[in-house]
């Protein structure tokens, strides 16, 4: 089966467990959200994946074929990740050159018309880029590497909101042409939440949602009314979080609801990504 | 078209596109934006946009021409409003009579606010 498997990977720090257990698989073609709060493990994961470090436990193929110390796995594989593994006083037109030489379907032209459309500055030492440059450094070249798995750490790390735009648009760009797997680690949720196909919801170490955005989304409820009505009606459901204010109470519930059972006076909602995957993350 | 709107993005995009044909910017047999047309110009997974467009096959309202692209259906335009007249009940009256009922308005007041509104 074509597509990255993960088969329950481990991985401590010292007393601290970042992965426990984990299994996920990202299938071809599919544009993923991996999705989790600070310190939730994202980052271990796709090292995890893109051979940067290495499990305490487990298994990862990439199409079938064992990923952990295997040149042509990893050959399929591009991760834009935080930290740049460019010396630093390289220029950033000698690291386009280099990264060519590592992915033999880099597209050349296409890496040069998007580093002219983003504004980057090819004679800038990597070093004195800014945050905002730095990532679109990376994401230029991970777009334009065609490599089949693409990792993206954090893609829009200190880009304005119109370099943010043209990067979602670059990236479905890119998509519609030539179908990828991509897997893009984010904090910005609602802007990749329309993006993405499949969401993945990692929670301290553990994942706790894998599936498509429209199923998750489509399960996910806010009730709104007075608050012994609301505490009343929701003793048998899964309930994620309340808020209250004075005799007001929404909660966030996950299920499904048929409208027509509803009291007079409470109103329902849907979530957006962002609101569910608060509440699903929540301490 | 904004998705600040809670409902799925599929059925905003099919929507849109049904809005187009009842505005005339569709004509019958005239061809409609593509999926990657769509997915690049709202920012959304093309598989959302193929699933807003398939909405609309399944209901007649456009059709694939093979190799060219989607089109709309002659007839399209009745049919787009024989179904939203259906759904109009359920999506507007039973909305505003809900609320009038919150604020203590009688069913006559309703009457004469749409009078008013008709001879505008």
């Amino acid at each position: 089966m074509r597509g990255i498997e993960v088969r329950n990977i481990a991985k401590n720090y010292g007393e601290v467990q970042a992965l426990k257990n984990v299994s996920v698989f990202f299938g071809e073609n599919k544009i993923y959200g991996l999705l989790g709060r600070n310190g939730a493990g994202k980052t271990t994961l796709l090292n995890c994946i893109t051979g940067r470090i290495f499990p305490d436990s487990g298994q990862i193929f990439v199409d079938g074929e064992p990923a952990i110390e295997n040149d042509s796995a990893q050959g399929k594989i591009f991760m834009m990740g935080e930290k740049n593994f460019y010396p630093e006083g390289m220029k950033v037109r000698d690291a386009i050159k280099w990264t060519e030489e590592f992915y033999p379907d880099f597209d050349r032209d296409y890496c040069l018309k998007l580093a002219k459309q983003f504004g980057l500055n090819q004679n800038k030492k990597i070093k004195n880029l800014s945050t905002g440059y730095g990532s679109i450094f990376k994401l230029i070249l991970t777009l334009s590497t065609n490599a089949p798995y693409l990792f993206f750490d954090e893609p829009v790390l200190g880009l304005d909101a119109n370099h943010r735009d043209m990067f979602y648009k670059a990236l479905l760009q890119k998509y519609v042409e030539k179908p990828f797997t991509a897997v893009i680690s984010t904090h910005l949720i609602e802007e990749v939440s329309g993006v993405i196909e499949k969401v993945v919801i990692i929670k301290k170490g553990e994942i706790i949602r894998n599936q498509s955005v429209e199923e998750l989304l489509s399960k996910g409820y806010t009730l709104s009314g007075s608050a012994s009505a609301i505490d009343s009606f929701i003793e048998d459901k899964t309930v994620l979080g309340v808020d209250s204010l004075g005799g007001l109470k929404t909660a966030y519930v996950i299920g499904t609801i048929d409208p027509a059972s509803l009291p007079a006076g409470m109103e329902i909602g849907r979530m957006d990504l962002q609101k569910l995957f608060i509440h699903l993350t929540n301490e | 078209m904004h998705f600040e709107d809670e409902r799925p993005i599929f059925l905003q995009i099919a929507e849109y596109i049904e809005d187009g044909i009842l505005m005339g910017a569709f004509e019958e047999e005239a061809q409609i934006p593509s999926t990657t047309e769509i997915s690049l110009r709202y920012k959304i997974n093309p598989a959302t946009a193929l699933k807003g467009i398939n909405l609309l096959v399944d209901e007649g309202i456009v059709y694939k021409k093979r190799g060219v692209g989607m089109f709309v259906r002659v007839g399209a335009v009745e049919a787009i409003r024989r179904k939203r007249r259906e759904a109009f009940y359920n999506d507007y009256i039973e909305k505003v009579i809900a609320e009038a009922k919150k604020l203590g308005l009688a069913k006559e007041d309703i009457i004469a606010m749409i009078e008013r509104g008709y001879d505008r």
